[in-house]
């Protein structure tokens, strides 16, 4: 138990959570930027680099000792692949007229 | 004065059942193989429930007039069909039922690695099954089990909401079940018990666990999307906000294609286990029945869009998927061969749970063949939602996945209940269930053929459909005894059958060398394991009638 809190102290949870924060403020006040279709690529950029937070700090992926977990993470990603990459190659090629 | 002679009564050994009695001792309880009877009592009601829609679908289909039901209780009737039987009965069927069962008792563990998190899984499934029968007592849903956009987010005013959210809940008992066999498989193996002395039923779990774990978490996002869109009028799915129909489907059929594996994969697993029990063989090719489980599972998230070809996706991205509809038969044909392969000069025994095995053989292979049809762009725009798409996908999930599942709930009833069925009654059941299966969806493949239309109440237009409805309709009463009948004798040997000894079949594998049946921690000793999987050639034939042991 003690080692754990050493690996994560609740000062860094907080620190995870303000930046959370702040990124969400970011995705709201970027809504009204005029970017284009790079508005969606800002939220969907913030939107992922909260994810990876969550998932290294708040999940234990950072500290995580086992295998198994590791292992997990990379399946998952690459299942995530396998549906953004297929599902683009529909976007991608389609005759939109 | 003599005394009075007393006749030693035999005692009963403490085991699962018998450890702890009353209502609380269930619903309270964390152990595997009694959460695993929760699950089959509830699944079994909601087989009952979403097959009583289809019995009042095949009555309506008896004649060409739509005089039974009107057109919106129809689409409601299928609607419920299909979401009950899919996400209340067929998902958790083998894995939640069988699986939780044997999981443990296979790899040689006391239990499963989270057994409250397993508990916890039944009262999701629990809760959202409750949803979803409110839903359906309160005016149901209309838009078919596929929920397509935009119909289930701009149109229809039944209750999508609710059903969705069911499913979203229910999904979460699927998660946490997946969760757990995949860490109880890694973690929780007994000594001697490695990767290549699993039996196949762990593998094909195991497989399955991946799926459960990676796919499910898309429908829930996806259902909470429909949701959002119908409440909030987001611009995800409809166009004139921004967003893509065609969207819905890439999200829901990433998940409900690779559904159909959750269902599959286990009855293959089980049917490995009776296929080399009854031909007192081993599985031939042991690693190539294993790594297919694992080719299967993976493969089977790159085919989604096979179901999308007439949706206006790219023809570039459909032939993609052609392709790789047809890559994903081949594991599946290994499994097929290389059980084809073990039956070859084997001791094969015709007991029920084999006539099931074989019935899945036939059956799945009937509908793996004509998956390879749907594969071909050509024949797929013309049989799109006909009858041939509902009677191929029920080859696969009813004639595939229901047959293993009964397959493996009558290999293992004598150690789930300690007793034995009459073998008799369940060979009839084996041999009324594939002849009325057969004749229920046979005629479903001619009709999509000639062009009969899915989800249609009235075909009128088209009297000449009557005959191969009236079969299929004809076949659907005979399929119903025969789900029936293993109901009736499964309760009725609980109380009557005879003792089953801890190992009726003499079959391999750690499950049977525990009591049947078996104890709350599963074994008095750790069990070591020492011998490769299916080491039929050391053990004697199955001995299931000869030696009735009394407990």
């Amino acid at each position: 138990m003690s080692e754990h809190s050493k690996s994560s102290p609740l000062k860094m949870y907080f620190g995870i959570w303000i930046t959370l924060l702040l990124c969400t403020y970011i995705t709201y006040k970027a809504a009204f930027v005029e970017l284009g279709q790079y508005n969606a690529a800002v939220a969907l950029g913030i939107a992922t680099l909260k994810a990876t937070l969550v998932a290294l700090f708040f999940m234990h992926v950072w500290h995580a000792s086992e295998k198994l977990t590791k292992l997990v993470v990379i399946v998952a990603l690459f299942f995530l692949l396998l549906l953004l990459g297929l599902s683009m190659s529909d976007y991608a090629t389609r005759l939109w007229s | 004065m003599s005394m009075p002679t007393t006749i030693p009564q035999p005692v009963e050994r403490e085991n699962y059942l018998n450890k702890e009695y009353g209502v609380w001792s269930w619903l309270l309880t964390t152990d595997h193989k009694r959460i695993a009877l929760l699950y089959l009592v509830s699944i079994t009601f909601f087989f009952f429930v979403g097959g009583f829609f289809a019995l009042l679908m095949r009555l309506e289909l008896l004649t060409p007039a739509g005089d039974l039901v009107q057109a919106d209780t129809y689409n409601k009737l299928f609607t419920m069909h299909g979401m009950i039987m899919v996400f209340f009965f067929l998902i958790p069927s083998i894995p939640a039922v069988l699986g939780n069962f044997l999981v443990p008792l296979m790899v040689g563990a006391r239990d499963l690695a989270f057994p409250r998190i397993n508990l916890l899984s039944w009262y999701l499934y629990i809760i959202g099954g409750v949803m979803m029968m409110h839903c359906m007592l309160t005016g149901g849903v209309d838009t078919g089990w596929t929920f397509y956009a935009p119909f289930s987010t701009n149109f229809t005013n039944t209750k999508i909401v609710e059903a969705g959210l069911a499913i979203f809940v229910a999904g979460f008992s699927s998660i946490l079940t997946g969760l757990n066999f995949v860490v109880t498989i890694h973690r929780m193996r007994a000594p001697g018990m490695t990767w290549s002395r699993l039996p196949l039923f762990i593998w094909a779990h195991y497989a399955t666990s991946i799926i459960q774990l990676l796919g499910t978490p898309v429908i829930a996002v996806t259902i909470v999307l429909v949701a959002a869109e119908r409440a909030l009028h987001l611009g995800i799915f409809d166009p004139k906000l921004g967003g893509d129909p065609v969207l819905f489907q890439h999200l829901f059929w990433f998940y409900s294609h690779p559904a159909v594996y959750i269902m599959i994969l286990p009855a293959m697993g089980v049917v490995t286990e009776i296929i080399a029990c009854f031909s007192r063989k081993r599985i031939f090719g042991y690693s190539f029945v294993a790594f297919s489980s694992i080719a299967i599972a993976v493969f089977g998230f790159l085919v989604w869009a096979h179901h999308m070809f007439v949706a206006g996706i790219s023809i570039y991205s459909a032939l993609v998927f052609s392709f790789l509809s047809y890559a994903v038969a081949v594991p599946s044909a290994i499994k097929v061969f290389n059980w084809t392969a073990t039956l070859y000069k084997g001791s094969i025994h015709y007991d029920a749970p084999m006539l099931y095995a074989f019935g899945f053989l036939g059956l799945f292979t009937m509908g793996g063949l004509t998956g390879l049809f749907l594969a071909a762009l050509g024949i797929n725009v013309h049989v799109t939602d006909t009858y041939f798409i509902v009677a191929h996908f029920h080859y696969i999930m009813v004639g595939g996945a229901v047959m293993g599942y009964l397959g493996g709930m009558h290999f293992w009833w004598p150690k789930i209940s300690g007793r034995l069925y009459p073998e008799g009654w369940a060979r009839l059941a084996a041999l009324i269930v594939f002849i009325g299966f057969n004749l229920t969806f046979f005629p479903q493949f001619l009709l999509g053929y000639m062009g009969m239309p899915r989800r249609y109440y009235d075909y009128s237009h088209m009297p000449e459909f009557q005959v191969l409805n009236v079969l299929s309709t004809a076949g659907a009463t005979v399929l119903g005894v025969g789900y029936l009948l293993p109901m009736v004798y499964f309760l009725w040997s609980m109380r009557y059958g005879k003792p089953a000894s801890d190992n009726p079949w003499n079959a391999a594998g750690l499950e049977w060398k525990t009591a049947s049946p078996p104890p709350t921690f599963n074994f008095d000793e750790e069990p070591v394991v020492t011998w490769e999987a299916y080491n039929y050639e050391e053990l004697d034939a199955p001995h299931k009638r000869e030696v009735p042991v009394a407990r």
